[in-house]
C-alpha cells in the first residue's frame, strides 16, 4: 500500500510538473493501481495461491474492456489465441458417458480455497444453465441447454463445437462469462467428453 | 402422404416437447414460489437481535489491556456516537490518514485505545461452529443503530474518491482458474445462480437493495455475517485466494458499493437464507 501511495503521489506530482496543475490519473493508471492494491490485499490459502491473481492475456484484455465495447479486432485476437490452445481429443471420440456428465454438471466443488485439493472437481454447470428438465434448480447467467442436440442436430460439427466450447469458451465468444474448463485445467478431457455426451447423446435426458 | 405423415409426427413431437417444457416451467415457478414463502417466513423474528444485544454489551464494556470501552471510539460522528454512523461509512479518518469501513475502524479503536495488538484485534473476524466473533457482534450492534437512516457515504476527500475509483476497477478484475470477476455474477439484471437471485451491483438500484441488507443473519450458517465476510466469501467462490480482513481492496470495494447505495434507507441487520 505504501508503495502504491508513493506511485500515486509521484504520478500526480509529475503530471503537475508537466501540466502546471494537478491532473487526475488516467484510466489505465487507475486500473494498474487497482490491480496492485488488489494483489497486496490477498494471501494464499489452501490450494488458491497468489498466482491466481496473475492475469493471462485473455483475462487482462477482458478486464480492460469490461465496461466498454470490445473492439472487433481485439475480440478476434482473443478468440484466435484461445482457439489455438484447444486440445482436441486424440482418439477422435467426442462423446463420453452422459450419466457421468450429469454428475459433473451438478458438482459445485473444486478449486476453491475451502475445497479438498484431492476432492471432486465439477463444472457446476447448473449454477448458470438449464440442462435436463428434471433439475429445476438452475441459474440463468448462461443460456438454456435443454434439448441442445435435438434443436441443433446430432452432427459431428455440433459435437466438436460443444467440446471446444466447454474446453475454451473464449475461443468462440471473447470475454464470455463462461470459464475455460479444459484450458484452465478445471476439468479433465474425459469430464469434458462426458459433458458433451450430456448435451449430444440422443439417450441423454437433455434431448428427450 | 409421406410428407403429411412427417408433418403430423413432427407436430406430435413438438406437442410432446411443449408438455415437457410446460411441466419444467411449472416445477420451476412453484419452486421459486416456495422459496419466496420461505424467505417471507424468515422475516418474522431475526436471530440477528442476539448479536446486536451482545454487541451493545461489548461496545459499553471496558476492554483490552487498557480496559477502556468504545465510548471514545469515533466512527465519524464524534466519540462514542453510534446512531447513524454506519450509513456514512466508509469514510476518510484524518487520525489514521486512511479511508476505513466499520470493521477497520473498530479494529483501529481496539488497537489505539484499548491496547490490543493488531493481530489480537483481527484474530477472529468471522464466527464459526462453536466460536464467536466479537467483531460480528459489534458490527451487528453498530449497524442496527443505522436502521432506517438514509445512506450518505461521502466522496469529499481525495482518498475517498480514490477508494471509490479503485473499487470500481477491482469489481471488474478477472482472475483465478475460472476467469471470474465480481461483474460475472453481479453485472446484469435479473440473473440467478441456481435459484439464488443475483443483484446487479453496477446499477444504483441493485447496489441499494444489496448493500442496505448487509450485515445479515444467514440461516444456512447460523451466523451473523458482515460485509467483510460477504466480500471474502464471494472471492472464495470466485476461486481467488483469501481476501485479507480490513485490507485496502476490501475497503475500496466496500466504498464503491456503499457509495452506490446512497439515497436508500439502510435496513439491516437483515435475515437471509
Amino acid at each position: 500500500m505504501r508503495h502504491y501511495l508513493l506511485l500515486w503521489g509521484c504520478a500526480a506530482a509529475c503530471a503537475a510538473a508537466v501540466m502546471g496543475c494537478a491532473t487526475a490519473p488516467t484510466d489505465l493508471e487507475v486500473s494498474q493501481r487497482a490491480t496492485a492494491v488488489l494483489k497486496s490485499s490477498f494471501v494464499a490459502k489452501g490450494q488458491a495461491g497468489l498466482d491466481r491473481l496473475d492475469q493471462d492475456e485473455t483475462q487482462r484484455l477482458c478486464t480492460l474492456y469490461a465496461t466498454k465495447p470490445l473492439p472487433k479486432d481485439v475480440a478476434e485476437m482473443i478468440e484466435k489465441l484461445n482457439m489455438a490452445s484447444i486440445k482436441w481429443p486424440t482418439d477422435g471420440k467426442w462423446l463420453g458417458d452422459w450419466k457421468n456428465g450429469e454428475r459433473v454438471a451438478q458438482e459445485g466443488r473444486g478449486k476453491q480455497f475451502s475445497d479438498d485439493p484431492k476432492g471432486p472437481v465439477g463444472g457446476n454447470c447448473y449454477a448458470c444453465h438449464q440442462i435436463t428438465p428434471q433439475e429445476v434448480s438452475y441459474g440463468t447467467i448462461g443460456p438454456s441447454l435443454y434439448q441442445f442436440a435435438k434443436l441443433r442436430g446430432y452432427t459431428d460439427e455440433m459435437r466438436k463445437y460443444a467440446y471446444g466450447k466447454i474446453w475454451n469458451a473464449d475461443a468462440y465468444s471473447a470475454c464470455t462469462n463462461m470459464p475455460r474448463f479444459g484450458h484452465s485445467q478445471i476439468l479433465s478431457e474425459q469430464q469434458v467428453k462426458d459433458l458433451v455426451a450430456l448435451l449430444m447423446d440422443p439417450d441423454s435426458p437433455v434431448n428427450k | 402422404m409421406q410428407s403429411k405423415n412427417f408433418r403430423v409426427s413432427a407436430r406430435a413431437a413438438l406437442a410432446g416437447v411443449a408438455v415437457v417444457a410446460a411441466t419444467a416451467v411449472l416445477a420451476q415457478s412453484s419452486t421459486v414460489d416456495e422459496i419466496a414463502k420461505y424467505r417471507a417466513a424468515l422475516q418474522d423474528g431475526n436471530p440477528a437481535e442476539l448479536w446486536e444485544a451482545r454487541g451493545e454489551g461489548l461496545w459499553n464494556s471496558p476492554r483490552g489491556p487498557k480496559k477502556v470501552s468504545f465510548a471514545t471510539c469515533d466512527l465519524g460522528q464524534g466519540p462514542g456516537v453510534v446512531k447513524g454512523a454506519y450509513a456514512q461509512l466508509p469514510r476518510y479518518f484524518a487520525d489514521a490518514n486512511r479511508v476505513m469501513d466499520l470493521e477497520t475502524r473498530l479494529v483501529h479503536c481496539m488497537v489505539t485505545q484499548q491496547g490490543y495488538t493488531f493481530a489480537a484485534a483481527t484474530a477472529k473476524p468471522f464466527g464459526g461452529p462453536g466460536t464467536k466473533s466479537d467483531i460480528e457482534a459489534l458490527v451487528a450492534y453498530v449497524t442496527s443503530q443505522s436502521r432506517g437512516v438514509t445512506m450518505n457515504v461521502p466522496l469529499a476527500h481525495p482518498k475517498e474518491r480514490e477508494a471509490f475509483v479503485l473499487g470500481e476497477k477491482m469489481f471488474v478484475f478477472r482472475g483465478g482458474t475460472h476467469d471470474f470477476s465480481c461483474q460475472t455474477c453481479h453485472g446484469e439484471n435479473d440473473k440467478r445462480i441456481r435459484l439464488q437471485d443475483l443483484p446487479n451491483l453496477m446499477t444504483v438500484a441493485g447496489a441499494q437493495k444489496a448493500y442496505t441488507t448487509w450485515p445479515a443473519y444467514r440461516v444456512s450458517q447460523g451466523e451473523l455475517r458482515t460485509f467483510q465476510w460477504r466480500l471474502n466469501d464471494c472471492f472464495r467462490q470466485q476461486r481467488f485466494p483469501d481476501l485479507v480482513f480490513t485490507s485496502d481492496a476490501s475497503i475500496a470495494l466496500t466504498m464503491y458499493l456503499a457509495r452506490n447505495a446512497n439515497g436508500a434507507a439502510f435496513d439491516a441487520p437483515a435475515i437471509k437464507r
